[in-house]
């Protein structure tokens, strides 16, 4: 029977015959086909680039939304950002996604640092790390004030 | 590699005993006689039934089933996915065809009697496949939440909503409310990409272990004659590479019709526009469909609606349980009325669905 699952009985070297002619076209076909069939198939699996939303400065609210020592996420594109606004009335602003994880950090006003709940990453004010595992500082952006307007912008 | 091959299979025969499975897939016989070729169109359905169950896995991948985003995310399937195109076109071709190939396969099991005794069970098996695969076409049409699907689910299930007692009830669980909504979608997603290949696969697996555990039928005339006198050809290998040489070639069928006819979408689903002039069901509905038409719409007390349902409920109860009324033909005796129906059938269905077209 393993015979008959391994192909034909008596298989000699035939590939300068006929027979070994039409074989290797078969199986040259049969592999064209093949792949015929599944390039679509992983190429569809594969996710088009979706384009991430261009943005160049969001509003954070207005300034009498923030008290002092409070904090606000808001998405910037298709990111969230953290603002804060200090004990001195300064406003910072960070990428609020952790260095380590990828998780989204708060800003807990009782220890006035910037941690992270997945595994208690903690950043200072100026969002350099401080402890726990995150490898960097987080991302900053640019806090401008505009006729009582927090604006968010990127940092380039 | 042919060494490897034979060490991964007595390593497994040393374990699972494959020698007995394989001895039992060569015991399968086909029965060769004119009209053979019929026994292909089990095997194209079941290939059109895988065909749709890979692709209906990829098109998960990227599609979401819900009011806002049902319509848009097919747009992107077709317009970003990389041949996202083929992958729908193909997934609606083949769900045509596979409707076509059922209707082929049944009406030839019809016609050779092959349910008669003892194969009473695939029968009523196949039939549940055949109504499950109506069922599928059917709420499948929703997905794309376009105006043609918005309003065919709601005629369809507003027909369902005319059965006296259970109509109305039913009408609601199907639509998730009084109304064809969102509510709706969510549903018809779940039954048909959760409940229904669910169930069709348990049938099939019960449909196709009854074939390989009676073997292929016979027609009348055939099982009448002598052994010496029959001929076959071992299931294995040689009927089942004939097998795979037709279904390379229906898939290459569904290619070109993919490539060259890709699937539509039309206009996204809108509750507050009137109903588009072309609406119109799926082919295989359109018989149904266009009955209704002529049925008048009183009949003595009966409303037309109604009295259409019923004639088509007692219809498709007859022909589930057909072995059983046919007492006859699983005596081996000749039963013209079989052949009678069976004609009228075709001819009705076929008349009424080129009506259904031209109208």
């Amino acid at each position: 029977m393993s015979e008959f699952l391994s192909g034909v009985k008596n298989e000699k070297k035939e590939l300068n015959t006929r027979r070994g002619f039409i074989k290797w076209l078969l199986g040259f076909g049969l592999t064209g086909f093949c792949a015929s069939v599944f390039y679509p198939v992983v190429m569809y699996l594969k996710p088009p680039d979706q384009r991430e939303i261009e943005v160049s400065s969001v509003s954070a609210g207005s300034l009498s939304d923030f008290e002092v020592e409070s904090s606000k996420i808001i998405r910037f594109g298709n990111k969230p950002v953290l603002v804060i606004k200090t004990e001195d009335n300064d406003f910072r602003a960070f990428s609020a996604i952790c260095t380590h994880l990828d998780c989204t950090v708060q800003y807990r006003n009782d220890f006035g640092v910037i941690w992270c709940a997945c595994h208690n990453g903690k950043f200072d004010l100026n969002g350099r790390n401080i402890s726990g595992p995150p490898p960097r500082p987080l991302d900053p952006y640019l806090v401008a004030i505009k006729d009582d307007e927090v604006i968010i912008s990127k940092k380039d | 590699m042919k060494k490897i091959f034979n060490k991964i299979y007595d390593w497994l025969d040393h374990r699972v005993d494959i020698q007995n499975v394989i001895q039992f897939i060569g015991k399968k016989y086909v029965p060769i006689h004119s009209h053979s070729v019929w026994y292909y169109f089990g095997g194209v359905s079941l290939f059109l039934f895988i065909i749709q169950v890979i692709t209906g896995i990829l098109l998960l991948f990227y599609y979401k089933g819900s009011a806002d985003y049902a319509f848009e995310s097919i747009q992107f399937i077709m317009s970003k996915v990389s041949f996202g195109w083929l992958i729908r076109s193909v997934h609606t071709w083949a769900a045509n065809l596979f409707i076509l190939s059922v209707f082929i396969h049944m009406f030839s099991v019809f016609f050779a009697r092959a349910y008669r005794k003892p194969r009473e069970l695939t029968w009523v098996t196949g039939v549940l496949l055949f109504f499950l695969s109506l069922a599928f076409g059917f709420s499948g049409y929703l997905l794309p939440w376009n105006q043609l699907a918005f309003f065919a689910t709601k005629v369809g299930t507003d027909i369902v909503g005319s059965v006296p007692i259970i109509g109305e009830p039913l009408k609601i669980f199907l639509r998730g409310g009084e109304d064809v909504t969102g509510a709706t979608l969510s549903r018809f997603f779940g039954f048909h990409i959760a409940l229904f290949p669910g169930l069709f696969t348990l049938l099939l697996l019960i449909h196709l272990a009854l074939v390989q555990r009676q073997g292929m039928s016979e027609p009348v005339e055939v099982e009448k004659l002598k052994p010496a006198e029959k001929k076959t050809m071992p299931f294995f290998p040689n009927f089942l590479l004939r097998d795979l040489l037709l279904w390379l070639i229906v898939l290459n069928v569904l290619a070109v019709l993919a490539v060259f006819f890709p699937a539509e979408l039309g206009e996204k689903a809108d509750l507050l526009a009137p109903a588009p002039a072309e609406i119109k069901p799926e082919w295989y509905f359109l018989f149904m469909f266009e009955t209704l038409k002529y049925i008048p719409a009183k009949t003595l007390f009966i409303d037309g609606e109604v009295l259409g349902i019923l004639l088509f409920g007692i219809g498709g109860v007859l022909w589930l349980l057909v072995p059983f009324w046919d007492k006859k033909s699983s005596k081996g005796l000749r039963n013209r009325t079989i052949t009678y129906i069976g004609i009228f059938a075709i001819i009705f269905i076929i008349t009424l669905t080129i009506i259904g077209f031209i109208s």
